[in-house]
């Protein structure tokens, strides 16, 4: 498992998702895999930064990731309060489909095969099966 | 570090404006802001703008860019304009279905096809 302590920067993250995906190809993920995952940290790392840390440069955003032939583990950290991930309205109802925010979180759970949070809430696990 | 700021190549035809992005295949968070405020001055100038985004060169995006397009949406329609998003690769057309954002957007298969619809 490595671990990168990032500042609350978007060109930091975006560098990080960039060495998790070279990691993809190098074990053969496929495109559609490789598209999920890239989302999925673009999504996490985006909530970590925005709403976590609230870009506040003084706090970091941690991330271990592993990378194997089975499968990829990601998780990200923020030094926030957390939040209850139910507690997040359902984007796609009638009544939330044209709000601009509070769709990254169920593309999360629509592009990978496991998602959840500890107790907390400043902490998402991710998982990605190479299949 | 600054990004460069993300072209993107404006045509227009009769008076329906194309933009299509030039030279950046991820709309990412860093772009995606540059991209809305041009998008946003387009609609601006425009007294009642037709507006067609070519998404060709695009094979990935998250969250913020249908932020962004909604919120581009609602300003073209309270001018009484319309949008049109065309050529959207099928990995990015499944995340409008997933979001069902499919049903808000008027999307075509081709530029050729958003141009009719607005003439």
């Amino acid at each position: 498992m490595q671990e990168r302590v990032i500042p609350s920067d978007l060109t930091a993250a975006k560098e990080l998702e960039e060495q998790v995906l070279r990691e993809l190809d190098r074990h053969g993920y496929s495109e559609v895999a490789s598209f999920a995952v890239r989302l999925a940290m673009e999504e996490g790392l985006n909530n970590a930064i925005k709403h976590g840390n609230r870009r506040d440069q003084s706090k970091t955003v941690t991330v271990c990731y592993e990378v194997t032939a089975e499968e990829a583990r990601i998780t990200i950290q923020d030094e926030g309060p957390g939040f209850h991930p139910e507690d997040v309205p359902d984007p796609t109802a009638d009544e939330n489909l044209e709000k601009p925010c509070g769709r990254g979180i169920m593309l999360m759970h629509a592009y990978m095969d496991d998602v959840h949070y500890n107790d907390r809430g400043n902490k998402v696990f991710l998982v990605k099966r190479n299949t | 570090m600054r990004e460069e700021a993300p072209r993107l190549n404006v045509t227009v035809e009769n008076d329906i404006t194309v933009v299509e992005l030039a030279d950046r295949k991820i709309l990412d968070e860093i772009s995606i802001s540059q991209i809305g405020e041009k998008l946003n001055a387009l609609v601006a100038e425009a007294e009642r703008p037709k507006l067609v985004l070519d998404f060709a060169n695009v094979s990935h995006m998250s969250s913020s860019a249908l932020g962004m397009l909604i919120t581009l949406h609602k300003r073209i329609r309270e001018k009484k304009g319309h949008l049109r998003l065309c050529n959207i690769q099928p990995a990015i057309y499944e995340v409008f279905v997933i979001t069902r954002l499919n049903e808000i957007f008027q999307i075509s298969e081709s530029r050729h096809q958003a141009l009719d619809s607005l003439t």
